[in-house]
């Protein structure tokens, strides 16, 4: 599998992350192991935007929470390698990767009402990640908050910082959050589907503020997702998990103007457009994402895929570059025509 | 009580997690309109006031002989003795208040050691996890496999008797009550979305256990702590009736009066009678409280 990291399209410079082979293995006595993620391996460069599509189960929140180094000790193997701007972070110890936690790599999750601490205020929740890596005391800390609740959009800041979190609409605590995490300017923020318990108006205007607060600060930002529309209006590039697995890895524009794993085309084709004629069904993708073959056997998703054929089912198809400009990858034996929208292909 | 109830207790804390701050403001709000609450909360402060003021508004004092009496012939109840005379002619009425401080005292006392055994170790296993957490629980799961007096009993004897072992005993025997309540809550905590929050922007362990997790694992215990001062007064006359009260003959004690009324149960019940009815006015008074406490803090008994 180390093959495949080294076909990585190479941008010129060291990337910011660096995930080679990560696999995340759940282990559980009496029960059969559960591999979350299988051989990932994707890079971020300084200030990119990457995206990481793919449903519930596809292994893309796992693959985050394993960068932040926030699996559970116990009964969760993780193997491969995370380097961050050089250093293998799975090799340094707890205290290191607190240190590195909030000051260099910062995570939103993805509910705001449960993510704050409901008795504690959102000033102290604020000001807790500066005292704790910018060493500052109790209230510049509190001063410098109030101009963080302040730039990610919070009206009236110095009174919302002695607020609690349930006095707060759920787009602010999730502004809040996302103030506690870019507090000390990480240079990688990872946001793990930030909008989905939002509703839509709050949903752009929060992935708004991400653009621009990520922009402004070059930091580098990967987006989980299952939302293509999140991907298509923010990602310098993109990789689709489907069942632990990359399947396909592109830049923004030539993955929407033509999808070549079914997967992805089968995810484009489900989105409802403005377009179509009112009335004309969604085209789902068939089956749900337990129906899938473990990749030892063939391609997971060959069980949904229009395309199948024999060979899909003997073994897996291997990531492989296309020879594209601008780097493209495709884990797939029969993949939909070049130059073809997603229309679901006969097979 | 005591394993049901702190499983019942246990629940409140859907709560914590679904309305937050408010939960504090909501219970109160809930409390002032409960008729129940406010009931046991005057029994409560009754018997507090009595304990605090007893030796100022007794009539007589726990020594006095204040009327004769025989073996045979024990006055009850008159205008002039409200709750009668004893055995050996001391005003009834006059050592049932002056005893309410005996067992606030017991009962806070070892409430209060009980809670911090028990919120100590709770923390530990709670924090720390893995093999801590196993030997914490193993522990008391042994302690609590044995009946509560009978363990209490076991103790007290041991120490002998004296009201300070009394309290250590009563406090000994709700330490894994609470550890074991602190722990469950905790470990559920530490699964809370703002746990992982915290945990992601690098805030010290140190800091995510005592200022995010302890915090909102303690409202079952605060309704815990209610309960156990009923059953710690109760279980303090449980262990004097049994003769491991405290020593000292002149400072009345309920569940010894109540020891001492035995003899003269066909003639003179209302000495047994009137500790009695002590114990259970304080009793039914934090356990109305605690029920209705409990009640307010969880959304399940809302209407």
């Amino acid at each position: 599998m180390s093959a495949v990291a080294n076909l990585l399209p190479s941008r010129g410079r060291a990337a910011l992350l660096e995930v080679t082979d990560l696999e995340v293995v759940f282990r559980r006595r009496g029960r059969r192991d559960v591999r979350a993620v299988d051989g990932v391996s994707f890079s971020v460069d300084a200030g990119e935007t990457v995206g990481i599509v793919g449903e519930s189960g596809s292994g893309k929140s796992i693959t985050s929470l394993a960068v932040m180094g926030l699996l559970p000790d116990r009964g969760c193997d993780v193997s491969g390698s995370i380097r961050f701007d050089g250093t293998d972070l799975r090799t340094l110890s707890n205290d290191q990767m607190r240190d590195i936690r909030g000051r260099d790599i910062a995570m939103v999750f993805q509910d705001p009402m449960s993510s704050l601490n409901p008795v504690v205020t959102i000033g102290k929740q604020v000001a807790e990640v500066l005292e704790r890596h910018r060493g500052m005391s109790k209230d510049r800390a509190r001063t410098e908050a109030a101009g963080l609740l302040d730039q990610v959009g919070i009206p009236d800041p110095d009174r919302r910082l002695s607020e609690y979190p349930h006095q707060l609409s759920g787009g602010m605590r999730q502004r809040a959050l996302i103030a506690m995490a870019l507090a000390c300017r990480p240079r990688l923020l990872i946001a793990d589907e930030p909008t989905t318990a939002l509703d839509v108006t709050i949903q752009a205007q929060i992935l708004e503020l991400l653009k621009q607060l990520v922009a402004e600060a070059g930091t580098a930002l990967i987006m989980i997702t299952h939302d293509l529309g999140v991907v298509a209006g923010l990602c310098d590039r993109v990789h689709v998990m489907y069942s632990g697995r990359i399947v396909e890895a592109a830049d923004r524009h030539p993955l929407f103007a033509e999808p070549r794993h079914p997967y992805t085309g089968g995810l484009l084709a489900s989105i409802p457009r403005l377009d179509s004629a009112r009335g004309t069904p969604l085209t789902p993708i068939p089956g749900s994402p337990t129906d899938t073959l473990p990749w030892a056997r063939g391609c997971a998703f060959a069980p949904r895929c229009p395309n199948v054929q024999d060979d899909c089912l003997r073994s897996a198809p291997e990531l492989r570059p296309l020879p594209v400009q601008g780097g493209r990858e495709l884990r797939c034996y029969h993949p939909l025509p070049s130059l073809l929208l997603a229309e679901p292909v006969a097979p | 009580m005591s394993l049901s109830q702190a499983e019942a207790v246990a629940d409140t804390t859907v709560a914590t997690e679904e309305v937050g701050g408010s939960l504090v403001a909501e219970a109160w709000r809930l409390l002032r309109r409960d008729k129940v609450a406010i009931t046991g909360a005057v029994m409560v402060a009754v018997f507090v006031l009595v304990a605090i003021i007893g030796p100022w508004i007794a009539p007589y004092a726990a020594t006095d002989r204040a009327g004769a009496v025989t073996p045979t012939t024990i006055p009850g109840p008159s205008s002039q003795f409200w709750f009668g005379l004893d055995d050996l002619g001391r005003d009834e009425l006059s050592r049932v208040i002056l005893g309410a401080r005996q067992s606030l005292l017991v009962g806070v006392v070892s409430l209060t050691l009980g809670m911090i055994g028990g919120l100590a170790l709770g923390i530990l296993a709670g924090a720390f996890g893995g093999w801590v957490d196993g030997l914490v629980m193993r522990v008391c799961d042994i302690m609590l496999a044995v009946p509560g007096l009978l363990f209490a009993i076991g103790i007290a004897a041991m120490l002998g008797q004296s009201l300070q072992s009394v309290m250590i005993a009563i406090a000994v025997v709700n330490v894994p009550i609470f550890a074991r309540l602190l722990r469950g809550q905790m470990l559920r905590q530490r699964e809370a979305d703002y746990v992982s929050a915290a945990t992601s922007v690098g805030v010290r362990r140190r800091i995510i256990v005592f200022r995010h997790i302890v915090p909102n694992s303690v409202s079952p215990v605060i309704v815990q702590g209610t309960l156990t001062l009923a059953t710690a007064i109760i279980d303090a006359a449980g262990l004097a009736f049994l003769g491991l009260g405290g020593s000292d003959p002149s400072v009345p004690e309920w569940g010894r009066m109540l020891v001492d009324s035995q003899d003269y149960l066909s003639g003179a019940f209302h000495l047994a009678i009137f500790p009695g009815l002590a114990i259970v006015f304080a009793a039914f008074g934090f356990t109305l409280l605690g029920e209705r406490l409990r009640e307010a803090l969880d959304p399940k008994y809302r209407r």
